[in-house]
Parts: C-alpha cells; sequence; structure tokens
C-alpha cells in the first residue's frame, strides 16, 4: 500500500514518503529466531538520505518506533501494530508471515502519510539507519519510553491519588466533566466491542470456507470411488461430479485465503486501531490530571505566598521564584493538554475518514469474493447439468 | 458516494431496515414452522420428504445430521437469526426483494416432478414402472390411540398398547374398494412382515421398522409414538411401491380385512418346538418314523427355530462339511455371473456408506457456513445500528450505510445456504435409502444361501441312506433263507428315501425360484438403482449451482455499491 502524502498550498514541490515491507527472511543464527524484513524507502524528504533506500528491520524494531511515537505525538492515534502473538511465533507458519508483514505495511505507511507523524525524527532514524546501530539505539531506552511499564505506573498512580482524594475529602476535577468528550470515551469503548464481535465472526467464516473446502474434496474422492464401482453412464455421472467437487474444493481454499487477507485483517486492523485510541484517551486524562494538579498547587502556594508577605518573611522572594515557575509549568502543563484536546479532534475526523475508507475496501473485496466463489460454483454445476442429460 | 445526500432519511431508512431484519428473521421463523413439523405432532402425513428413515436404516441414522428437512430447518438453538422476540410482522418491502423460502422449493420441486416421483416422501425407492402408471396404492398411517388388550390381561388393566389409523387409497382390482381404512398395532406388522419374508423368498423385500424396546424406555412416549407412525409409513410405503409385494395377498389383507388380523403370526409356532422335540429321540436313534421323516413341504421354508431341531442339526452340519470338509457339496453355486454380481454389490455397498459419511459431513459444513454468516450479518447489523445512532460525521453514515449492505447480504446468503442444505439433505438422502436397501438385498441372497444348504443336507441325507441300504442288502443276501428283519428294514429305509426325494426335488425347485427371483430383483434394483442415483446427481447439481447464482447475484450488488473503494486503493 502505497500513500502520496501532498504536502498542501506551498510553493514547495509535493513530497512524497512511501515504503514497502518485503521479503520475510527467518534468521536462526540468534539466540531466538526471528523474521526479518526489507523496508524500502522511496522519498524526496529533505533529511533523508537519497531517493531510495533499503534497510532490514525486525518486529521489535516496528515497536520500538510505535513507542517513540506514542511518547512524543500524544494527542495522535498512532496507527496500530499487528499483535505480538508470541504462541504463533514460534511457529512461523507462512499465513501468519505474510499476515505479518502486511500488517507492518500498512502501519509504515500510515505513519508515513500522517501529515505530522511523517516528519518524526525517529521515523526517520527507523527508515534509514542500518542494523547495528537500530539494535543499539533500541537497546538505550529505558524507563520513561517503555509504554508497558509507564502504564502500569500510571494506573498506580491513578488508584492512589483518587483514594487519597477520597480520604482527604478532596472534591478534585481529576477528570473532564466534557459531556462531548465522554460520548466520545463511551463510543470508543462499545465500538472496540461491536468491532471485535465482527472479527470474531470474521474469522470463523474464514474457518467455514477451509472446513467446507476438506468436505468438498473428501466427498469428491468418495463419489468417483463410488463410480468406479458402478461403471457405466452412472459412473461417469459419478466421476463427473467428484471432479468438480475437487476442484470447487480448491477453489474454496483460495477464497478462505482471500477472505483472512483482505476482511478479517482490516477487521483485526480496525479492533486495533480503536485501542489505539484508548491508549491516547489515556494520554490525554494524564495531561489533564497534571493540568488540574499544577492548578492546584499554583493555588496553594499563592496563597503560602500571600500569608508570607503579611509576616515580611524573607522568603517571599524564594516563594515568589517558586511560583513563577510553576506558573510557567502550568502553563506548559495546559497547553500540552489542550494541544492533546486539538490533535484528537482533528484525528478522531481523520480516524472515521481513514476507517471508512478501510471497511469500504474490506467490504468490497469480501463481495467481491463471495461473488467470484459463487459464480465459479454456480459455473462448474451448470455446465455438468447437458453432460449429465447426454448420459 | 451513499448517504451524503439526504442524511435524515437515511437515518429513518436504516432504523426501519433494521427491524426490517428482524421481522425477516420472523418470517423465516414462521414459514420454518409451516413447511416441515415433520418431528411434532402429526400433521400432514402426506407432506414428508424423504428424512432420514426411521425404521429400515436405523442403525445409519443415529448421527444427529441426519434428520429430515424439517430439523435442519428448525433446529437452531444457536442461531443468533431466530432468537428475535415479538410478534410477527408483516412482510415489508425489503422481504419483497427477498424471495420467500418456497420460491426454491417450488423451482426444483418441478423439475423433479417431471421425473415422475412423487417428492413428498413416500420413501420409494422405485419410480413408477411403465406398465402401470395409471395404478395406484397409497398409504397413510395417522391418529395413534392407546388400547386395552383385553383378552390377555392376568393384571388387570395392564396391558395396553397403541394402535394406528391405516387409510389406503387405491384402484388396485383385487381390493374392494377405493378407500378404506383399518386399525393395526405394531405386532401386526411384525406378523406381516414374517409371513411376506416367507412367502417371498429371494425378493428384496422392505425391511420392517424396529421393535426398539430400549428406546420405548428411554424416549418420551409420544415421541416414540410419533416416530414409530412415521416408521411404520414408510415401510408400508415401500411395500407398497413394490411391483411384487404389492399385489400380495398378506398386504391386502393387512390393509383391508377389518377386526383382527387374518394372518397366522409365522409358521413358524411356539407349539411346533415341542413337536420337534418329541420327534427327535426317534430319529436320532435311526428308527424314523415314515410320516415324520420330512414333510416334504416344510423344505419349502428354512429350518427355525423350534421347528424342526433336527433338520437345523443337519444343515448345520452339512454346512459345516461344506466349510471345512474338502468334499465338494454336490450341489456348488455355479452360478459366476451370481458371485460376480454379488461382489460388486458388496463393493457398492462399501463406497456407498463412504459417500453417505462424506455427505452428512459436507452437509454439516454447508449448515455450518450459514450460521456463521448470519451471526457475521448480525454482528454488522449491530454495528450499523451503533454507528448510526450517534454518527457525529458523514464518514460515519456512510460507513454505517456500506455496512448495512454488507449486513443484509450476509444474511441472506445464510438464509439460501440454509435452503441449499434442506435441498441437499433431500437429494443425499437416496443415499441413506440405498443402504437400507442393501440389507434387503443381503436379506434375499440368505434366503438364497438357505434354500442351497437345504438341498445340499438333503442330498447328503440320500447319499447317506443309499449307503445303507446296500450295506444292509449286501448283509441279508448272505444269510440263507432270507433275512426278515433285515429285510423289513430296508423297506423302511427304501420308504424313507423316497419321501426324502421329493423333499428334495421340492427344495431344488424352491431354490431355481429364489435364483430366479433374486436375478429378477437385481434387474429391477439395477435400473431404479440407475434412475434414483441420475435423478439425485442431477437435483443435486441443479441445486448447487442455482443457489450459487443466488449467491453470485446478493454478492455481486455488493461488490458493485462499494466497487468506488476499489479505485481509491
Amino acid at each position: 500500500m502505497h500513500q502520496q502524502q501532498q504536502i498542501s498550498p506551498s510553493s514547495q514541490p509535493s513530497l512524497f514518503l512511501s515504503v514497502s515491507v518485503t521479503d520475510p527472511a527467518k534468521i536462526t543464527n540468534a539466540v531466538q529466531p526471528y523474521i526479518s524484513y526489507n523496508l524500502t524507502t522511496k522519498t524526496n524528504f529533505p533529511d533523508y538520505q537519497g531517493q531510495e533506500k533499503t534497510v532490514t528491520r525486525r518486529y521489535t524494531d516496528f515497536v520500538w518506533l510505535y513507542d517513540r511515537l506514542f511518547a512524543k505525538y500524544k494527542g495522535i492515534f498512532i496507527p496500530p501494530l499487528p499483535e505480538k502473538n508470541s504462541v504463533e511465533k514460534f511457529r512461523f507458519s507462512a499465513e501468519f508471515i505474510e499476515m505479518r508483514r502486511q500488517a507492518l505495511d500498512t502501519f509504515v505507511n500510515r505513519i508515513a502519510s500522517h501529515h505530522e507523524l511523517q516528519h518524526s525524527e525517529d521515523l526517520r532514524t527507523f527508515l534509514q539507519t542500518d542494523e547495528q546501530t537500530m539494535e543499539r539505539v533500541r537497546s538505550q531506552d529505558t524507563g520513561i519510553f517503555k509504554k508497558k511499564q509507564s502504564d502500569l505506573m500510571q494506573i498506580f498512580r491513578d488508584v492512589q491519588s483518587k483514594v487519597t482524594d477520597v480520604i482527604l475529602g478532596k472534591e478534585k476535577p481529576a477528570e473532564e466533566s466534557n459531556p462531548e468528550y465522554e460520548k466520545l470515551k463511551r463510543y470508543i469503548y462499545e465500538l472496540e466491542d461491536h468491532v471485535a464481535e465482527a472479527q470474531k465472526h470474521a474469522y470463523r467464516l474464514v474457518k467455514r470456507h477451509r472446513e467446507l473446502s476438506q468436505c468438498l474434496a473428501d466427498f469428491g474422492k468418495a463419489i468417483k470411488l463410488l463410480g468406479a464401482c458402478e461403471g457405466d453412464t452412472l459412473g461417469t455421472a459419478f466421476s463427473e461430479i467428484g471432479a468438480k467437487s475437487e476442484m470447487l474444493s480448491y477453489k474454496l481454499q483460495r477464497e478462505a485465503h482471500h477472505l483472512l487477507m483482505n476482511f478479517e485483517e482490516p477487521l483485526k486492523d480496525y479492533v486495533h486501531a480503536v485501542q489505539s485510541i484508548k491508549g491516547t484517551i489515556a494520554e490525554r486524562a494524564n495531561a489533564f490530571r497534571q493540568q488540574c494538579e499544577l492548578a492546584e498547587t499554583i493555588k496553594l502556594k499563592e496563597i503560602d505566598l500571600k500569608n508570607l508577605k503579611l509576616f515580611r518573611s524573607e522568603k517571599i522572594l524564594e516563594a515568589e521564584l517558586e511560583l513563577e515557575e510553576l506558573k510557567a509549568d502550568g502553563q506548559e502543563a495546559t497547553r500540552r493538554f489542550e494541544n492533546i484536546v486539538r490533535l484528537m479532534n482533528e484525528e478522531i475526523v481523520r480516524f472515521q475518514d481513514q476507517k471508512t475508507e478501510d471497511m469500504g475496501l474490506a467490504f468490497h473485496e469480501f463481495a467481491k469474493g463471495q461473488a467470484h466463489l459463487a459464480t465459479a460454483i454456480a459455473d462448474a454445476w451448470r455446465s455438468l447439468i447437458p453432460k449429465l442429460d447426454s448420459l | 458516494m451513499m448517504g451524503f445526500e439526504n442524511q435524515g432519511s437515511d437515518e429513518a431508512q436504516l432504523y426501519a431496515s433494521r427491524e426490517e431484519l428482524e421481522s425477516l428473521v420472523l418470517d423465516d421463523d414462521d414459514d420454518n414452522n409451516n413447511s416441515g413439523n415433520g418431528n411434532g405432532s402429526g400433521s400432514n402425513p402426506l407432506f414428508r420428504s424423504n428424512g432420514g428413515a426411521n425404521g429400515d436404516d436405523s442403525q445409519y441414522h443415529h448421527h444427529p445430521l441426519s434428520p429430515s428437512f424439517a430439523e435442519i430447518s428448525t433446529t437452531e438453538d444457536d442461531d443468533p437469526l431466530l432468537s428475535s422476540p415479538s410478534g410477527y410482522k408483516n412482510p415489508t418491502s425489503f422481504n419483497s426483494f427477498l424471495e420467500p423460502p418456497s420460491y426454491a422449493d417450488a423451482v426444483f420441486r418441478s423439475f423433479d416432478g417431471d421425473r415422475g416421483k412423487q417428492i413428498n416422501g413416500d420413501g420409494v425407492v422405485s419410480s413408477s414402472s411403465p406398465s402401470s402408471s395409471s395404478d395406484y396404492l397409497k398409504i397413510s398411517v395417522t391418529d395413534p390411540q392407546k388400547e386395552q388388550d383385553l383378552n390377555n390381561s392376568l393384571v388387570p388393566g395392564g396391558n395396553s398398547f397403541v394402535t394406528y389409523l391405516i387409510t389406503t387409497w387405491t384402484n388396485l382390482p383385487e381390493f374392494n374398494g377405493t378407500e378404506f381404512s383399518v386399525r393395526r398395532r405394531f405386532k401386526d406388522v411384525v406378523t406381516l412382515s414374517d409371513r411376506l419374508s416367507e412367502s417371498y423368498r429371494g425378493y428384496f423385500i422392505p425391511l420392517r421398522p424396529d421393535k426398539s424396546v430400549v428406546e420405548s424406555q428411554v424416549m418420551q412416549k409420544q415421541e416414540f409414538v410419533e416416530q414409530r407412525r412415521i416408521g411404520l409409513e414408510k415401510y408400508l410405503r415401500k411395500l407398497a411401491a413394490h411391483p411384487v409385494i404389492r399385489r400380495s395377498e398378506e398386504l391386502r389383507a393387512f390393509l383391508q380385512v377389518q377386526g383382527k388380523l387374518p394372518l397366522l403370526k409365522t409358521t413358524d409356532v411356539a407349539s411346533r418346538m415341542i413337536d420337534g422335540a418329541v420327534k427327535l429321540p426317534k430319529q436320532l436313534f435311526g428308527e424314523s418314523v415314515v410320516s415324520a421323516a420330512v414333510d416334504p413341504d416344510e423344505v419349502v421354508q428354512p429350518a427355525k427355530g423350534g421347528r424342526d431341531l433336527l433338520r437345523m442339526f443337519k444343515e448345520l452340519r452339512q454346512s459345516v462339511t461344506n466349510d471345512w470338509g474338502g468334499t465338494k457339496p454336490p450341489v456348488v453355486e455355479e452360478d459366476k455371473e451370481f458371485l460376480e454380481k454379488r461382489k460388486k454389490l458388496q463393493d457398492f455397498e462399501q463406497e456407498l456408506t463412504n459417500v453417505s459419511q462424506q455427505a452428512e459431513s459436507l452437509v454439516k459444513a454447508q449448515q455450518d457456513m450459514g450460521e456463521t454468516l448470519g451471526q457475521l450479518g448480525l454482528a454488522f447489523v449491530k454495528l450499523t445500528k451503533f454507528e448510526s445512532e450517534e454518527a457525529k460525521f458523514n464518514s460515519q453514515k456512510v460507513r454505517a450505510a456500506d455496512m448495512k449492505n454488507v449486513a443484509t447480504s450476509a444474511v441472506k446468503a445464510s438464509r439460501l445456504y440454509r435452503e441449499l442444505n434442506a435441498q441437499t439433505v433431500r437429494h443425499l438422502d437416496k443415499l441413506h435409502e440405498y443402504l437400507g436397501v442393501m440389507l434387503t438385498v443381503n436379506n434375499a441372497y440368505s434366503d438364497r444361501s438357505n434354500a442351497l444348504l437345504t438341498v445340499q443336507t438333503l442330498l447328503s441325507e440320500l447319499s447317506n441312506l443309499s449307503f445303507r441300504i446296500e450295506k444292509l442288502e449286501a448283509a441279508a443276501s448272505k444269510v440263507f433263507g432270507g433275512d426278515r428283519s433285515r429285510v423289513k428294514k430296508i423297506e423302511e429305509l427304501k420308504e424313507t428315501m423316497r419321501v426324502t426325494d421329493e423333499a428334495k426335488n421340492r427344495a431344488v425347485r424352491e431354490y431355481e425360484r429364489i435364483k430366479e427371483n433374486n436375478k429378477m430383483e437385481l434387474e429391477r434394483l439395477d435400473k431404479e438403482r440407475h434412475d434414483d442415483f441420475f435423478s439425485m446427481l442431477k437435483g443435486f447439481v441443479v441445486n448447487q449451482a442455482g443457489y450459487a447464482e443466488k449467491m453470485a447475484t446478493v454478492w455481486a450488488t455488493v461488490a458493485n455499491e462499494t466497487s468506488g473503494y476499489a479505485k481509491s486503493s
């Protein structure tokens, strides 16, 4: 999926950045075998090395990129990664590898076509540095960028502060009281459930295709044997039908794969996207809380200062300086929060647009696949009717 | 793009269509409830399709997936489409472009009708034979009633049984009348079946329903009675379809004679056993009483049960001789053609069993596919409703509209699969039926083997007697002046031999007769099988093609409507 992103009305020549993820290869001489992919970048972005460059990356590199973007671009819905799936990983089936490759390709290209994310330094690092440097960069990351850990810590802190507030009887408005936003949050949470259910059934449908394929193959074989027993015209009829059955079995197998890659996977991607948004929602809550906490602290400090001024303490200067700092921090926190809010509003529109496109395509592929399959089945059987009549 | 223009009406339409979907579902439900209450109360008995036969091929039908047409359609506990509550709604415009289920039926019914067969489940093996195309003999079994056996009740009020109303419509001359009914109980059916197997040895006689004592304890009384009723009906219809048996006196008596069934339970009466035992000691000591030696008429029947213990012993010994002896039996089954045919039939039976199993798997896979499609459709319906309820953006509305298309198509496809399956079951059920027929063939071949064994036994006996006579004559001639006791003995043996010879002749004639019956029946079977299977295959193929085409249309519409997305990727 190669997308071209045009930088809107400026005198610059149109900039583009497109990536393709190809050639998955199993690397076995490491501690644990893994899959490496070729990433080929075609671009005319000024900071990039040349028109075209290819590097090799592995899944954990993609995870690194995601974590960096998530930490730095709060408010933006970072495109979702395919899941870790550590069980499947060990099997490395061809289908799994293909599914992952496709998902990673989509991931990178979505970043490359996002008007803000595409300018990220981390993206450039990811797309351009050699393998060893990448590994070094990746392992340098500690603490703050380890998303999972920070999430956990945040959750603890949240619980802590809530409990403290209750105990201290503080009426802290730790959450936004924005009804629109509440609706959005509820929408996102419910959406995940609905889409997940649809995806579950889509996956089952793939399985059903495979099962039917197998049954047709077995049925065809058995009918052919019966035909051999009968001989004569009836025997011919049986073997014709058996042969057709086996042919259709193969077609069903193909359709199962097509369904998986072009319908089930996009649905899975949809689920992941919604989950990614939930991450952003958490970040927004954090920013809001920080803002509030700072506002509280500033208020308290102002009261302190007033008191100090009353008593003409020598600490006044110190306190005033502190207050200045806090006010600056407060402004910064407010700015950050408001930035997230603004970005989120934009992102939601973009998300909805994109999902309509994505799902529209997925539906189209689904319907097309089913129509082709049904037509093939109809043709196959129809072609037998004159033969049967002639016997 | 869809949905951009009139958003307001779009929303209204989205809501309406969801209700339409539900009413669509309910329509389905209603139709199913009307169209095939096979296992419910005994509704219209003539509308019974070729579902899994209960009696004759019961051993093949404990698989849950070989139910009747009705069961396929109605048993979906986990089908979400059928879980919607509330009242039946009138078909809306939505339903008008989804043809009601019976349309498909009609298409295929007309095809099958051309073939001159009755679709509605006579359980018929044969298509109408050319010579008697205007004859008819239609039977229905209805109205089970509980009755008391007043005669034999040792325990007052203890011995109750169920009777069924057997109604016949016919224009066959041997019946006096065109429509009449009798009441019969299951025991009568057993009697009929036994007499037929005795009178029509060598024929492929349809198997009667099981006695199934165990099931009668386990199942609910009502269910059991219903199952039995269906089984009886199928059985009688099969008898009526057999070109020779339908003209039998036994069947006529069963169908027409009021009151007690005028057939002997069997020629093999329990009291005979006692007779046999009385005769036994005398025969064992070699003193055969002339009249009790071998009743020539009896050889026409196989040695059974208590009827003739001695005969049984002899035939057993003979069969052992045949198997182990090295001596070639006097009459060899030398009909090579017969042996070849039998081997072929055995192979056929084996492959048929295999196909029948695969057919069941196929049906199950089709059913699962339909179910999952339905569930997928339903999930999208919910998603559609969700997205359109609080749609803030146009893109959501557009997506909801797209989704609705997919959802309704998935539901339609799901329904098509269910119909396809119901038809497939109907066609492929022929396979099951023929498995049952193979059993009847095996029985007919057993008749033949038994008859042959009887002949061989008698031939052995004859040669045995002849040998003894020779010995006696040789010994007697050495005695000067005559040996009165020996001469008397020789006379007796000669008489026995004469009777035995007569019996042997009859046995041979019986054997030949059975052979002839076998041959005739085999030809009939071949022809019918050929016709039946051809029609089954064609039905299957037409069915698959028809439904696939319908599905293709459904999906092509959606593909067209979403083709805009394809270009933009």
